[in-house]
């Protein structure tokens, strides 16, 4: 059962069922919030291995920069400066980008076959070659994480490393990480070790301090160990409860498989345009909006 | 560091003040986080603005910049009042028992001696009393008053609370809340380790910034101990082997130091620097300088050095005075200079004025940059609008730009701030025609070399006896120079005990400095590098990581100077009778069975000196012991004090009116008057920088120029109020030699303070941005700082001084 | 969000009617998806020490080609030497951008000259820049160097022409700076430790 295993378990608008004899061990990446230095190695790390650059940008009157994700900002570091005890000033710094949902919204909303993807040991990764470009996958995510790109109009997001993770190595955020903020294993293990961390988060005095783990999307493969775990909302708006959208629910559950039926001849002709000529073109006019 | 970067695992309370660990050295820092997680270590930040190493505090004071004397001071008066000293350490180790000259004294800011003409002072009182014999007289009971431990105590008596937090901005009860903490570590089985860098440097009294928290390391019995020690975060990868290899004005490889030109007699110039103990019994180990010069110039010089030459002690160069870069600077803005190198170095961005620098470097007639990046100093000369506004043709200095390779493209070994000496490979060719830097110094030395035989010339002896053993004369290799600087036998070598055993053998690398000898039989580029190149081998590219003791010191892993110590002064982390003070952390400890010292690490004492036999850890100390009374090695005085800032934002000092800044600091003329005051610029500007970028190279680099693509500066948010600015507007922060705009962030994480009566507002100014690179062109932060330095080293006041600021 | 609204709905269209044909069956084999391939497999691995600051991190640098006679060796990637006692495989994000410092546009090619007064750089052979620079120092050293004081004192020192030395640059290069620059009597000579 090793932790490299990259047996697909799941994939998107796909109804020919995955094998699922070979039982895999679930990853998991932790973030302990109370050890990071926000000192964006992580971002510089995910830019470097993935082969991708962001714009160089501006000063905003923030640390944060890129401001937000983008298709070339898998992760972003999120400043807030807090003060949950009078006084006492708080410097919270939350690495933002994909939680690897159990339950992923995103692949639930996806239309295109194989666009995206679930490994049996958890990590949720985006298949370009597969992407339409039609941005449900936005709308399905609770955490607002996927973004398309302008220039090939694809949805891109963390892989979570499954290409380091396929070989046996740890994702280039983890390795990089210089405080050790960051660390990566089995989804048991990084849960005790996040309980030995909120032990020792609580004798120095938080002591609502928590593992952030949401239940509403299944449980997480990138959990938190928050200083605060009874005020998410204080690390840059991190959701309380996490869910995958009733729109994407209702439109998986029961509205597809109905439309599809009525879509299906209508769609043909689509369908054709489609592999023929590609994806619809986003023109420069409209990216101005 | 005394320690080493592991070793900070180790520490129970960790202080980071005068720096900022977890952004300038976060791969360091980890050791921090993992003594918080597995030795419950307290982490403490005290520092101007609450920075990303507070952010992972335990516990976080602020503190006007350029206060931390003030702030250290008190601390000391804390732990003396309420009898928080490791007392057997601080009376067996230090010179708290040795009396001080009759005439020592100090009142009203200055110490005996001042000569206010010269700014300097007579330090003929700043002296131990000697008895008959010539050593040090000490009294063990401590009730002298003059003995070192009184006169101490009543220095410091001066800083209370009150006067801390009055001088320092730091609330009170802050204040003595770090003082709490720190203060249990006087326990013999616990440490506190202090992390600083240039928030302790760059100020006008930075090296007594520094001389006070060691003299806290003392009281508190920490250094030599696993998790004690006074590190210091050096900031370049190669700055302290650069520092090891005397690439300073005065100074020669291994600490030795060049000659004053009134040393004009050899053998008195090594006797003045052969120190003899002060104390009976003390080995004093720099009474073995002769050895260690001689082998220098044997390796410089060859055959042509002779002890009838004095082993060519005529053809080192001379000092009249230091020439440090603020000196240089000032003689080249007169047009007292004709060229100029800045080899991997960019001047312009960092030597304090800007607009004065700029102005030295137009004076020039040739300007040589050797770098593997295009530097703003190359490009001093060109206009680049706001950023720098000079007009080319009025310009008349030659520049010559020369590429140099990067660390990727060569191979050698670089000195870590552990004093860890590490081995790299190259792994790609450089770009274009770029060639190291050796190549390229050899290429000057050889075209000079044959000009000056050819032309002859001024004193052409050095030039052509300079010893050039390379096998490619244009392009020695990394392994020759190596093996240079370790440094081999030129004659066997006998041992003194048995002349049947050789040491080693003529031509042998030799194996330690401890075989060096004064009679010209060694050579050594560096003693102290001397067993980092043996008959073994390289021992630089070791990588055997095991960690046998858990307390992290990897004794295989690369090469520790000196001597693949890992842990300097570690005879100090035993009591007198050779007992470590904490079990749990033995460094070493004196086997009686065997008779030696053993232990994890190397031991920092004679190995067969048995405890009895009185051998002080200090080895390098003529005392034996460590100075709490610095005797005369200071500029400024002995005991630290608090001097204000150059440009201070409350116009007085309020322990002494009358001397309010350094009366030592040495200011030319012309830049006193460039000194802004308070009325006019009230804010304190502070420079520093960011995790997501090095000084001025990281600007050239696109994944850095994205984290932070910009020049801003923060300011807090009661003066962003008062001056209605909001985050994100560009504001316009001046001084009074220049101003720079930027965008401004406004941040809860920088406070204003009360001082002395007054509200202090600091703005502060990351430095990273200029006019070239690939991140946003910007302004050069050091148009706003002023040309002064610290009254020892020059380091200039990069951390306090004073500006205005408003909407641009 | 990089996609603005109307953009969104109009690609919808596509999707949904791909989505709705591969649940009646016309899913297309490329649909099939597959993992990441790995990047370095067969890259050449070199060791090195970070240029940056003095925690001395050990770094893997990873270069294409096998260092077989035909190949051009170029790092790839840069990460951290889990071996390593200090960094244990991590990087900042200084060092974990090292790539692009190797890699940077403004690395120097070759060697040129500004010529006093001109406003632009011009190209210059290795030969012709050490030679003139070389001539500049003798001119200068020979003009003004000091072998005695007006008193007498044998001094041997050139003032006039000064020095920085590299804080990055290695023990052996340093080395023989020192060696050269101090033969030739300079005494203004620094490095970073000064600032």
């Amino acid at each position: 059962m090793a932790l490299q295993t990259l047996d697909i378990q799941r994939r998107s608008a796909t109804t020919t069922p995955s094998p699922g004899v070979r039982q895999t061990t679930e990853v998991a990446k932790l973030i302990d919030i109370s050890k990071c230095i926000g000192c964006k190695a992580c971002q510089t790390a995910c830019m470097e291995w993935n082969d991708i650059r962001d714009e160089v940008g501006s000063n905003a009157g923030t640390y944060d920069n890129p401001r937000d994700l983008t298709e070339n900002s898998w992760t972003v570091m999120r400043y807030s400066e807090v003060e949950v005890e009078q006084g006492k000033l708080e410097w919270l710094i939350r690495k933002d980008g994909c939680m690897h949902c159990a339950d992923p919204g995103c692949l639930k909303a996806c239309p295109s076959p194989g666009a995206i993807i679930q490994h049996g040991n958890g990590i949720v990764d985006f298949q370009q070659a597969n992407c339409i470009g039609c941005g449900y996958c936005i709308a399905g995510c609770p955490f607002n994480v996927p973004r398309i790109s302008r220039k090939d109009n694809k949805a891109y997001k963390c892989t979570l490393c499954s290409d380091r993770v396929g070989v046996g190595m740890e994702p280039a955020c983890v390795k990089t990480c210089p405080t050790g903020a960051i660390v990566f294993g089995s989804k048991t293990d990084m849960i005790q070790h996040a309980e030995a961390r909120i032990v020792d988060l609580k004798e120095r005095g938080y002591a609502k301090a928590g593992l952030y783990d949401p239940q509403g999307v299944g449980g997480t493969h990138v959990m938190y160990v928050l200083q605060h775990a009874d005020q998410p909302e204080l690390y840059h708006g991190l959701p309380r409860d996490p869910a995958i959208s009733p729109m994407v629910s209702l439109w998986k559950g029961v509205t597809k498989p109905l439309m599809s039926l009525g879509l299906g001849l209508v769609a043909l002709a689509g369908f054709f345009h489609y592999v023929t000529v590609g994806p619809n073109e986003v023109g420069d006019e409209e990216e101005e909006v | 560091m005394t320690n080493h970067w592991v070793d900070i695992k180790n520490a129970n309370v960790i202080v980071i003040m005068g720096g900022n660990a977890a952004e300038a050295h976060p791969c360091g820092f980890k050791w921090v986080t993992e003594a918080k997680a597995h030795n419950k270590a307290r982490l403490i930040v005290v520092d101007p603005r609450f920075t990303r190493s507070a952010a992972v505090s335990d516990y976080y004071a602020p503190i006007r910049p350029g206060s931390d004397i003030a702030f250290l001071g008190g601390m000391i008066n804390y732990l003396l009042t309420h009898d928080k000293i490791q007392h057997e350490y601080v009376r067996k180790y230090s010179d708290a028992t040795f009396l001080v000259h009759g005439d020592y004294d100090f009142g009203d800011g200055l110490f005996s001696g001042y000569d206010e003409e010269k700014r300097s002072y007579d330090k003929t009182s700043w002296s131990y009393q000697k008895g008959a014999d010539g050593f040090v007289l000490t009294d063990e009971t401590l009730q002298n008053p003059r003995c070192v431990f009184n006169l101490m105590k009543q220095h410091y008596s001066r800083y209370t609370p009150e006067m801390v937090s009055r001088i320092t901005g730091t609330p009170k009860e802050q204040f003595l809340k770090v003082c709490e903490m720190i203060a249990e570590t006087a326990a013999p089985n616990k440490t506190t380790t202090f992390l600083y860098a240039l928030g302790w440097t760059q100020h006008s009294v930075g090296s007594q910034n520094i001389r006070t928290m060691a003299m806290i390391q003392i009281l508190l019995g920490n250094m030599g101990m696993a998790g004690g020690g006074i590190n210091a975060l050096r900031g370049h990868s190669n700055i302290q082997g650069l520092t090891d290899l005397g690439l300073l004005s005065n100074m020669l490889p291994g600490y030795l130091t060049l000659a004053g030109e009134k040393e004009q007699d050899f053998a008195a110039f090594l006797d003045k620097r052969a120190l003899k103990p002060l104390r009976p019994g003390q080995m004093s180990y720099w009474q073995n300088y002769p050895k260690f010069h001689v082998s220098l110039m044997k390796s410089w010089y060859g055959d042509a050095a002779t002890r009838e030459n004095n082993w060519c002690y005529d053809w080192l160069p001379k000092l009249d005075k230091v020439y440090d870069v603020l000196q240089v600077f000032e003689l080249m803005h007169q047009g007292k200079m004709n060229g100029y190198f800045a080899q991997g170095f960019n001047p312009l961005a960092s030597f304090p004025d800007k607009a004065k620098i700029g102005a030295a470097l137009a004076r020039l007639k040739y300007l040589v940059v050797i770098d593997p990046l295009a530097t703003e100093t190359s490009e001093f000369w060109k206009n680049f609008g706001e950023f720098n506004d000079v007009d080319p043709s009025g310009i008349q200095t030659e520049v010559f730009r020369l590429p140099s390779t990067c660390f990727a493209e060569e191979e050698g070994s670089l000195v870590s701030s552990s004093r860890v000496l590490q081995w790299h490979y190259k792994g790609a060719d450089a770009p274009g025609e770029a060639r190291n830097d050796a190549e390229i110094m050899a290429g000057l030395f050889l075209r000079l070399r044959e000009m000056y035989r050819q032309e002859g010339g001024a004193f052409p002896d050095a030039i052509l006896g300079t010893t050039w053993p390379y096998r490619i004369p244009e392009s020695p290799s990394p392994e020759e120079l190596a093996r240079e600087l370790n440094g081999k036998a030129l004659t066997d070598l006998v041992d003194p005990k048995d002349p049947a055993k050789v040491l080693a053998k003529a031509g042998e690398q030799l194996g330690s400095f401890a075989l060096l000898r004064d009679d010209g039989s060694t050579a050594s580029g560096c003693w102290i590098f001397s067993g980092s190149w043996t008959q073994a081998g390289n021992l630089m590219a070791r990588r055997d990581n095991a960690d046998p003791s858990g307390l992290g010191n990897t004794p295989d892993w690369a090469y520790a100077w000196p001597a693949n110590r890992r842990i300097i002064y570690n005879r100090a982390s035993c009591d007198p009778s050779g007992k470590p003070w904490d079990p749990k952390r033995k460094v070493i400890a004196w086997n009686a069975k065997e008779g030696k010292w053993l232990g994890m690490d190397v031991p920092d004492m004679r190995p067969d000196a048995a405890p009895e036999e009185n051998v002080g850890p200090f080895i390098m100390n003529p005392e034996g012991v460590a100075r709490l009374f610095a005797v005369d090695k200071m500029a400024e005085g002995p005991f630290p004090e608090h001097y204000e800032p150059f440009e201070t934002p409350i116009d007085t000092n309020p322990l002494h009116p009358r001397v309010v800044s350094n009366p030592a600091a040495r200011v030319f003329k012309g830049d006193m008057d460039a000194f802004g005051k308070a009325a006019e610029f009230p804010y304190v500007g502070t420079t520093y920088r960011l995790t997501e970028h090095f000084h001025y190279w990281t600007k050239h680099a696109k994944l850095n120029a994205i984290l932070q693509p910009e020049q801003f500066v923060e300011i807090g948010e009661d003066l962003a109020r008062a001056k209605g600015i909001s985050a994100g507007d560009r504001i316009k922060v001046s001084s009074n030699r220049g101003h720079i705009v930027a965008v401004a962030v406004v941040t809860k994480r920088i406070r204003m303070l009360d001082v002395d009566g007054r509200k202090v507002h600091t703005v502060g100014i990351p430095i990273h941005w200029g006019f070239k690179g690939v991140a946003r062109n910007g302004y050069l932060a050091n148009t706003l700082t002023p040309f002064v330095g610290d009254a020892n080293t020059q380091t200039p006041e990069f951390k306090s001084f004073l500006v205005n600021i408003e909407k641009a | 969000m990089q996609v603005s609204r109307r953009q969104f709905f109009k690609i919808c269209a596509a999707g949904v009617s791909s989505s709705s044909l591969a649940v009646m069956g016309f899913s297309p084999g490329t649909a099939l998806a597959q993992a990441r391939e790995y990047k370095l497999s067969r890259a050449t691995e070199t060791r090195n020490t970070c240029p940056y600051c003095s925690v001395g991190c050990g770094i893997l640098m990873y270069s294409l080609g096998d260092r077989s006679k035909n190949a051009k060796s170029e790092i790839i990637h840069i990460e951290g030497d889990p071996d390593h006692p200090v960094n244990r495989g991590t990087l900042c994000p200084k060092g974990a951008g090292l790539l692009d410092f190797v890699h940077s546009p403004n690395r120097l090619q070759y060697p040129e000259v500004r010529e006093a007064g001109a406003s632009e750089w011009k190209r210059i052979s290795w030969d012709d820049a050490l030679a003139r620079i070389a001539r500049h120092m003798k001119a200068d050293r020979d003009k003004n160097f000091v072998a005695r004081t007006d008193d007498g004192l044998t001094v041997n020192r050139w003032l006039t022409t000064g020095f920085l030395a590299a804080s990055a640059a290695s023990n052996e290069s340093g080395y023989l700076t020192h060696k050269v620059v101090r033969n030739l009597g300079m005494l203004a000579v620094d490095n970073q430790a000064r600032v």
